[in-house]
């Protein structure tokens, strides 16, 4: 895949429109595991496909969706964090990622339902 | 047989350098029906027109076809010079050989071919026209303002002072509407009291003005000039005409746990009260949901103690029927229900509260005096947190769309004012934007960062909780990058405001066009700013989007202006340039009304003759002359071509594509 | 007459080069008045273009586009006021979607769908009045004469007078 695939890929995936984001920050303000959800959106918007690509925060996300309840446009920034780590999935070798690669938890006050929506939804 | 005469003009040589004027005159000198053929130099001179009059008289012309400049230049004039010569201004047709013709093309030949080309459509056109006549309809002097509120009052009071009766309908017991309940006003900080209640005064001191408070329309007949309304005047259960506005009735009413609609329920009244002190008229008014004697039949103290027996538990609803020439729609607004914002407490937190809240418990004929307390404790707030946005430019369907407009500047007034009378009050304002337009506006809200020390925070809040006494406001400070969490005292919303939802009903019964947003919709967002696309129907204040008090006031004055200009009228003349159906070939389908922008169209039950002396009653469209604006949407839809448009029929335009393509 | 009546012109070298016949329906209040425009600012466009003047682009009733074409004509182009700028409040939204059937139905009669055209064009788009009907012409003319649905009988490019005007049913 090309560069520009690859972003269109991510679009498709996280299938929210990022490009309705008016960049309030409700998002970041509610989310409790302060993973910054509206830096994916604006990231992915203005195709900065590295960093999203390098990102270790969105491995932070816990998927409680709570971003995506609050957004007033509409938009789904947990979608885009969900298109990331799959997308950092896919480009390893045997479409896999070993519980090691994870990146480290940024604390103890990461909880376990973060762990376990990791593994169920891209450990594949 | 039509005798149609063709006039060519040279223009100078604006035409005539690249359109063979002559050879043009010529061909179509030929064409079946023209039986007089000229051009002239300038035919918009006095000469020229001269030179069509006399030809018009002399050949006995039945229709006339100019080539010329565009109809959208000379076209009144030279209907104007065939009506003086007696001939119908609606057998007029200007083909467009110099915008259209000489001026784009090079080519003397190839200009020359399409001159002639536009003039024989222009005479199979003319062929086809029938004469029109303008039709008159007279104008009643006097106008409906719906709402009394200060876009009404304004309105009101502008067409008073030029002498003309209006009369106010006002749903509430009083005039005054959302600007009566705010404690001061933006930029300038005046009391909104203070400059709201002379206007109230003036109105109920006018002989030209009649309010009639606690009162809705309930129908509508007419159009521009000539409507009829049906107006319900809804039980007071108190005689307004001998009510002497001297509350003994208040204090001595039993009944004392209704809430106060103008404290935005943050206090109680009891249940024959007066809205607040200045209200005009200043007579007391019975809750009926709330009334003990209307309810159970046992009570009746506020009738003993009225030393002007003014109380009536009797009252019924009462229906006046009026005309009017013109009616301006003034229903302002309300701040939005919160129910789908959850996030930041309001049901569940006493001391978060909206801002129009905020003006009542900082205004000193509030629930407090004046005093900023905390309604859960009545105690001094010392951090206040404002949220901005709070349902305003939300696509999630939470919320509203657009913007408020208003917000901006009025949050920006409240921390400026909490840190003046209150210094030792920390106050934090979350915000998306800060829309800030208008004279002097910016200015202000700077004057709040600069002056007045307000933190503002740049990101949205996530959630309000409470925790240990105080309300946890976790948002995003999107400069610095981090989650924040400040624990407050108080918070205020920045509600989004919403057209008062009476709206609807009235635009249903008015014709006019409303938008999904229950916006009323201007005539042209530029240019026709204060009509609606209804004939004689206008539009003031946040009914027809979201404004603030100056931006009001104009519009309301605007629209008073037109009212005026159409009120002095004694008659309007009607473009006679309308559709009408052919009442043979309609069928009462209903189609066409649906897709009138202007409510034109309506549909009556007519007998028609059949053979042998049998009738039958069809259900026919009816076109109002004085409505129509000749667009010619219904004849288009019309599915069974009983549809026409006078002027530009269906015969005519055929003919003309036919002339255009034959060549 | 003759020379006038041609609709097909004659190149240097004596042969004939296809020019289409053009109508532009044009709304009375913004297109029509671009065309104006158009005129004043002296910007060209092809003289195959002839514009017939409608209160709004509403009043075009589908089948004027029809007779159009019956008529022998090689391109129909609708120009409206911009969606929102309608004189008429709602005219031109009325006219988008009874257009959009149109080129359905001109699909399944099999006529190219370049041959007609809806455009919105403001008062103040001479320029763009211009271009769009430079754009329109080359188009249609690239697509050639319209046979699929013009009635021979109407075809009065080289049959001159005669043919066209012997007919004049509906």
């Amino acid at each position: 895949m090309t560069r520009e695939e690859r972003l269109e890929n991510l679009r498709e995936l996280s299938g929210t429109n990022v490009y309705a984001c008016m960049k309030c920050g409700k998002c970041s303000g509610r989310c409790p595991a302060n993973v910054q959800p509206h830096r994916f959106v604006s990231l992915l918007s203005r195709g900065k496909l590295e960093e999203l690509l390098n990102s270790e925060t969105a491995w932070d996300c816990l998927t409680c969706y709570a971003c995506a309840e609050r957004c007033p446009r509409g938009v789904s920034p947990v979608s885009v964090v969900e298109a990331v780590r799959k997308t950092q999935v896919c480009m390893k070798e045997n479409n896999k990622i070993s519980a090691e690669e994870i990146p480290p938890a940024i604390g103890e006050h990461t909880p376990q339902q973060l762990l376990m929506s990791v593994f169920r939804k891209c450990n594949g | 047989m039509q005798r149609i005469g063709v006039f060519i003009c040279h223009c100078g040589t604006n035409i005539a350098a690249t359109v063979d004027v002559k050879k043009v005159v010529e061909t179509v000198r030929a064409e079946e029906g023209v039986v007089y053929a000229a051009d002239y130099p300038y035919m918009c001179s006095e000469n020229g027109q001269q030179m069509i009059q006399s030809a018009i008289k002399e050949q006995n012309l039945t229709g006339i076809v100019i080539g010329s400049c565009s109809p959208r230049m000379h076209e009144a004039t030279f209907k104007k010079a065939a009506a003086q010569a007696g001939l119908n201004a609606y057998m007029v047709e200007v083909a467009n050989i110099r915008e259209h013709c000489s001026w784009i093309h090079k080519d003397i030949g190839e200009a020359t071919k399409k001159a002639v080309i536009l003039v024989r459509a222009a005479i199979a056109k003319v062929k086809l026209n029938a004469p029109l006549q303008q039709g008159t309809s007279p104008v009643t002097k006097r106008a409906l303002v719906i709402g009394g509120g200060i876009a009404g009052i304004q309105a009101a009071l502008d067409i008073a002072e030029a002498g003309f009766p209006v009369d106010i309908v006002e749903k509430n017991p009083t005039i005054g509407g959302r600007m009566a309940q705010l404690d001061k006003t933006f930029p300038t900080l005046d009391c909104s009291a203070c400059i709201l209640t002379p206007k109230m005064v003036d109105c109920a001191q006018s002989d030209k003005i009649e309010i009639l408070s606690y009162s809705e329309v309930e129908a509508v007949k007419g159009f521009v000039g000539n409507f009829t309304v049906k107006i319900r005047r809804k039980a007071r259960y108190v005689d307004e005409t001998k009510c002497t506005g001297c509350k003994a009735c208040m204090e001595k009413c039993p009944s004392k746990k209704g809430l106060n609609e103008f404290n935005m329920g943050l206090n109680t009244r009891t249940a024959i009260y007066i809205p607040f002190a200045q209200a005009i008229p200043n007579v007391a008014v019975i809750d009926p949901a709330q009334c003990i004697k209307l309810k159970t039949g046992k009570c009746g103290i506020c009738s003993a103690v009225c030393g002007a027996k003014a109380v009536d538990y009797t009252m019924q609803d009462t229906f006046i029927e009026r005309q009017y020439g013109a009616i301006v729609v003034a229903t302002g607004f309300k701040p939005i229900a919160l129910d789908n914002f959850n996030e930041y407490s309001y049901a569940t937190e006493k001391d978060v509260i909206t801002s129009l809240e905020l003006e009542r418990l900082m205004n000193a004929a509030g629930p407090t005096g004046g005093t900023l307390l905390r309604p859960s404790d009545g105690t001094h707030p010392k951090v206040i947190t404002f949220i901005q946005c709070v349902g305003s430019r939300d696509t999630s369907g939470c919320g509203k769309p657009y913007c408020s407009k208003i917000c901006c500047m009025y949050t920006a007034k409240h921390a400026m004012l909490i840190r003046e009378k209150y210094p030792d009050t920390e106050v934090h304002v979350f915000y998306i934007d800060v829309r800030t337009p208008g004279k002097n506006y910016d200015e202000f809200y700077r004057r709040a960062v600069e002056s007045y020390g307000v933190d503002y925070i740049k990101g949205m809040v996530g959630k309000v909780y409470g925790e240990n006494g105080k309300l946890m406001v976790q948002g995003e400070n999107l400069i610095d990058g981090e989650q924040v969490t400040i624990a407050s005292d108080l918070v205020v919303l920045a509600t989004a405001i919403e057209p008062e939802p009476s709206v609807r009903k009235i635009a249903t019964l008015l014709t006019a066009s409303i938008d999904t947003n229950n916006f009323l919709t201007e005539s042209h967002a530029k240019l026709r700013p204060v009509e609606s696309p209804t004939a004689g129907v206008y539009l003031a204040g946040v009914c027809q989007g979201p404004k603030d008090i100056p931006e009001t006031v104009s519009q309301a004055s605007a629209c008073a202006a037109k009212v005026i200009g159409l009120l002095v009228k004694n008659e309007l003349k009607t473009n006679p340039c309308v559709a009408g159906a052919n009442e043979s070939m309609c069928n009462g389908c209903g189609q066409c009304a649906n897709v009138c922008a202007y409510g034109a169209i309506t549909y009556e039950e007519k007998q028609f003759r059949l053979g042998g002396g049998k009738t039958e009653t069809r259900r026919v469209a009816s076109v109002n002359p004085a409505v129509c604006q000749g667009c010619g949407a219904c004849t288009v839809t019309c599915p069974s071509g009983a549809m026409d448009l006078k002027g530009f029929s269906t015969k005519q335009i055929m003919s003309e594509v036919e002339s255009v393509c034959r060549a | 007459m003759q020379s006038i009546e041609n609709g097909n012109a004659l190149n240097g070298a004596g042969t004939q080069t296809f020019v289409p016949k053009i109508v532009a329906f044009c709304c009375n209040w913004c297109s029509y008045a671009g065309a104006d425009l158009a005129g004043s600012s002296r910007l060209a466009y092809p003289a195959s273009v002839k514009i017939i003047r409608v209160p709004c682009s509403c009043r075009v009733n589908p089948t004027f586009v029809l007779k159009a074409f019956q008529q022998g004509a090689d391109g129909v182009i609708l120009c409206g006021c911009h969606p929102g700028d309608c004189h008429y409040v709602t005219g031109n939204y009325y006219t988008r979607r009874r257009m959009a059937l149109l080129f359905s139905f001109l699909d399944y009669l099999g006529i190219e769908r370049d041959r007609m055209r809806v455009e919105w064009v403001s008062a103040a788009e001479g320029a763009r009045f211009s271009q769009v009907m430079n754009d329109f012409v080359s188009k249609v003319t690239a697509l050639g004469e319209n046979r699929k649905i013009a009635d021979i009988r109407c075809k009065g490019a080289s049959g001159g007078e005669d043919v066209a005007g012997g007919n004049n049913d509906d």
